[in-house]
């Protein structure tokens, strides 16, 4: 046998580093004399010497530490998740380690179904309950096909779930190792899970079991029927039936769920005394482990055959632990079609519509008290919107991801993320905005007449044509003054849009970035899976993604409308204050402006202004960035004078070859992507807005750079290499060269 | 030292050291790095890479004489009797698209954890054609090794 296998019956003691928690407790099963599936452990040192013989350990380490994990947001952990899933896709097994193990797979399994299961050494001695952190693969058939799973099984010690409760797991990229239990696939009419002890009543099991695979249970998927029995009596002490309508079952490829067939669901997955036989066993076993057990079990051919235990441990995280959230956002297929559903049949409609009536009210026609109701209506319906966006939108996002998943998974391509082609040159509501903005500037680049008129403050006299033109636009997108979409007058004199209209007239409309070929790309990715069933299903994946990808911007933008009205009753307001003489106005805050309409003798509070001004730097002067990390975001290198936007007001200051350098781009602001030569975000990701627009325009783009908008100035020199994440500055403004 | 002496000690402390330090230089301004590196078994060539955004890639475009030291101390006070130091010098230039494969092949079996790194197409990768290495051991005992 290969040096990096072991049989349950091989198994001692100290064998249970090498094999992990999962290994090692159905060795002790089996010899329990309990049934569990046949199985072969693939060691820790399996591993390592993967790691070892690749290079990857290394690779990890400076996936991991490009920059300071608490600098990390959650989508960044997911991308460098993502990346170091890649390297083990696209690395196989040394050929001399991989041949001994697949002649041992082979002439045990040959080609039956197994499971490849993770089974962390650090998981075990956790302490605490970490399932779900790392993966499990089931009904995976043929030696290659469970060494590639194998090496999956590895990546998923660095998931982005693992990686997040790292410090709990002792996750080191130095040390940390992972076995692998391969069992085989017991496909039992019926399995379910036991706890050995109910947490509300220390004298009682818990048993829960479904028809079908245990998947469907542990996922989520199917309910379970669910018995609390007696310890001392055996005695079923209730029994709670479920709907039971579905079940997980086999598939050509890990398992899938279908509807019940009818003769089960009237009838419990368990009869009584099966209930007792499992419960017993599962007893006896407590009593030699000495502390309380979470077992899954199946049935074969009448039998119970179980398929791990654990002791049960205490649920991790704490109520303000932000992690069990950015975990939730990880959503399954169905979940994700079915929020696509709710959010282009309901939400968008909705939102488009609430603007739409919104926007009809006359205000000025309204009485100050009317006025100070509208504003406090508005601002309720624009919380009410907020709260969507984060309960359904920021979820759906994850349509993305699931898709990124498939695709690197069917094809192992170089690059992890070369999937984002297929999802460029969707329809974008921020594109659309670009195309209008750009026919607009083509209008005043063929007619001097207009941008002489322009310049002089003479809009109204720019023609007819261009008028109505310009109107449209306003109409839809607002003036570009305000923070959000469609909000109109936000800043005093020259209105942002004139500006940003002669700068782009003044150079060549820039076109968008050469797509890559969408439709060799798509064929290709629907080509990697069989004809028939499982094809139209990874077709579907890719239609969510794309509606996913247009949606993470168009919500922005939607959401900006209806944040548009509201500003725009508050600017009513704001006005009529001012007529009465109040001051710095624009600094109260919507609830302080009604409170004033309301009653003429009150005193708004001005509310507190923390702003960075724009150019200005706060870098000490002993020190200075050279070159900065963050990630490669968008392929290519430019070179040119960083514009640093600190505040909305200043786009406008954009000019055609800078490069635009943000905390957080959002998609009312990318307006001035067709003028930018790349794009430096703080906030990092791939899948982030700054991101998105710099893929689409073709522009070098780095996100994630810690810092970015102190250490980088308005006017530097800065060079962005898309491809390597470095942005270096060249020269700083004021200051001398940067050699 | 003999030169066949001379040419192992050198091939064992290259093939032993994964890091150098480069030399170069800005208008008369000394500056050094430390680069990942690689050599040919004939000792002629040392690889290393590059962003082309770096002052030491500036530096060598405008001027490409430079010099790699490679040694193999270990921070400790025995370094003085036993370490080894080599010192190559030579003009170092960005291969040419071309040339990149061999190239690859023989820094990424040395650093395969750099693969990105070098595969982008803003890194240079760099050769420098060694004209001398000067071996220093023994503390004090210094060979020069000139290859025409």
């Amino acid at each position: 046998m290969s040096p990096l296998l072991m049989n349950l019956s091989e198994l001692e003691e100290k064998d249970r580093g090498r094999v992990g928690g999962k290994g090692f407790a159905l060795a002790l099963l089996a010899r329990q004399k309990i049934a569990v599936p046949d199985t072969v452990c693939v060691l820790a040192e399996a591993y390592d010497e993967y790691l070892d013989r690749t290079g990857l350990r290394e690779r990890i380490l400076l996936e991991l530490n490009r920059k300071d994990f608490k600098d990390m947001r959650w989508e960044e952990i997911w991308d460098a998740s993502l990346r170091i899933r890649n390297l083990f896709l696209t690395h196989p097994l040394p050929p001399d380690v991989a041949r001994p193990m697949a002649d041992d797979l082979q002439a045990r399994f040959g080609s039956r179904p197994v499971v490849a299961r993770s089974s962390a050494p650090e998981e075990d001695s956790a302490g605490a309950s970490f399932a779900g952190l790392h993966e499990s693969y089931v009904n995976v058939r043929g030696t290659e096909s469970i060494l590639k799973h194998v090496r999956l099984v590895w990546a998923s010690l660095w998931s982005d779930a693992a990686l997040l409760y790292r410090q709990e797991l002792g996750l080191e990229a130095a040390r940390s190792s992972m076995a692998v239990v391969i069992p085989e696939l017991v496909a039992g009419e019926k399995a379910g899970v036991l706890f050995t002890r109910t947490p509300s009543d220390p004298s009682c099991l818990a048993l829960e079991a479904v028809w079908g695979l245990n998947q469907g249970l542990v996922d989520g998927a199917v309910e379970p029927d669910r018995w609390i029995v007696h310890r001392e009596s055996l005695e079923i002490l209730s029994h709670r039936p479920a709907a039971r309508d579905n079940q997980a079952a086999p598939a050509e490829d890990g398992a899938r769920l279908e509807p019940l067939p009818e003769d089960r669901r009237s009838r419990p997955p368990l009869a009584a005394d099966e209930v007792t036989e499992i419960a017993r066993t599962a007893l006896r076993w407590e009593s030699v482990q000495g502390v309380p057990q979470d077992m899954e079990w199946t049935f074969r051919q009448g039998k119970p055959v179980f398929l791990q235990a654990r002791p049960v441990t205490t649920s991790r995280g704490s109520s303000d632990d932000q992690r069990g959230w950015y975990l939730s956002l990880r959503r399954s297929f169905e979940n994700l079609q079915a929020l696509r559903k709710k959010i282009e049949e309901d939400h968008i409609p909705s939102m488009i519509r609430e603007a739409r009536e919104l926007a009809a009210k006359d205000l000025a026609s309204l009485s100050d008290e009317e006025l100070a109701r509208e504003i406090r209506e508005r601002a309720t319906v624009n919380e009410r919107w907020v709260s969507v966006y984060w309960a359904d939108f920021i979820p759906f996002a994850h349509g993305i991801r699931l898709f990124g998943q498939l695709y690197n998974d069917a094809l192992q391509p170089e690059d992890p993320y070369e999937f984002m082609g297929l999802l460029e040159a969707s329809p974008l509501e921020s594109l659309e905005r670009n195309r209008s903005l750009e026919s607009l500037a083509s209008m005043i680049r063929s007619d001097s007449s207009i941008a002489s008129r322009i310049r002089q403050g003479r809009f109204t006299e720019a023609g007819p044509s261009f008028q109505a033109a310009l109107d449209d636009f306003v109409a839809r997108f607002g003036d570009l003054s305000c923070p959000v979409t469609g909000g109109v007058q936000c800043t005093q004199g020259q209105p942002a849009l004139m500006t940003i209209l002669l700068e782009m007239a003044e150079h060549p409309p820039r076109r968008r970035g050469a797509s890559k070929d969408r439709r060799v790309l798509e064929d290709r990715f629907l080509q990697a899976f069989h004809e028939g069933r499982r094809r139209e299903e990874a077709g579907q994946v890719l239609e969510l993604a794309r509606v996913s990808y247009r949606l993470r911007d168009d919500d922005n933008i939607h959401l900006g409308r209806i944040e548009a009205q509201t500003l725009a009753a508050v600017h009513e307001g704001r006005r009529r204050l001012k007529r009465r003489g109040l001051q710095r106005m624009e600094e109260t805050t919507p609830e302080e402006v009604a409170r004033a309409l309301e009653n003429p003798d009150y005193l708004p509070a001005a509310s507190p202004i923390s702003e960075i001004p724009a150019g200005v730097s706060s870098r000490p002067s002993a020190t200075k960035a050279r070159q900065l990390v963050g990630q490669p975001g968008g392929p290519g290198l430019a070179r040119g004078r960083a514009r640093v936007i600190a505040d909305h007001a200043r786009l406008k200051d954009f000019k055609h070859g800078e490069i635009l350098v943000c905390d957080a781009v959002d998609p009312n602001m990318t307006f001035v992507a067709p003028l930018a030569a790349g794009v430096v975000e703080r906030r990092g990701g791939m899948l982030i807005h700054g991101a998105i627009i710099a893929r689409e325009y073709g522009l070098p783009c780095v996100t994630g750079v810690p810092r970015v908008t102190e250490l980088v100035a308005t006017g530097d020199e800065i060079t962005v290499d898309g491809y390597l994440g470095i942005v270096t500055v060249e020269r700083t403004v004021g200051g001398g060269g940067g050699r | 030292m003999e030169q066949e002496e001379i040419k192992r000690a050198l091939g064992e402390l290259l093939s032993s050291q994964r890091l150098a330090v480069l030399a170069t230089h800005d208008e008369g301004r000394p500056y050094a790095n430390l680069v990942a590196f690689a050599a040919t078994d004939d000792l002629r060539t040392i690889l290393f890479a590059t962003p082309r955004t770096t002052r030491k890639y500036a530096n060598l475009v405008a001027d490409p004489r430079a010099a790699v030291l490679v040694d193999n101390r270990s921070n400790e006070e025995a370094d003085f009797h036993r370490a080894m130091a080599a010192t190559a010098t030579g003009p170092a230039r960005e291969v040419a698209p071309s040339d990149r494969r061999p190239w690859l092949e023989l820094y990424l079996k040395k650093h395969p954890h750099l693969e990105d790194f070098v595969r982008s197409p803003t890194c240079a990768c760099m050769e420098l054609s060694v004209e001398r290495y000067v071996l220093v051991n023994r503390f004090q005992q210094v060979t020069e090794l000139h290859l025409s």
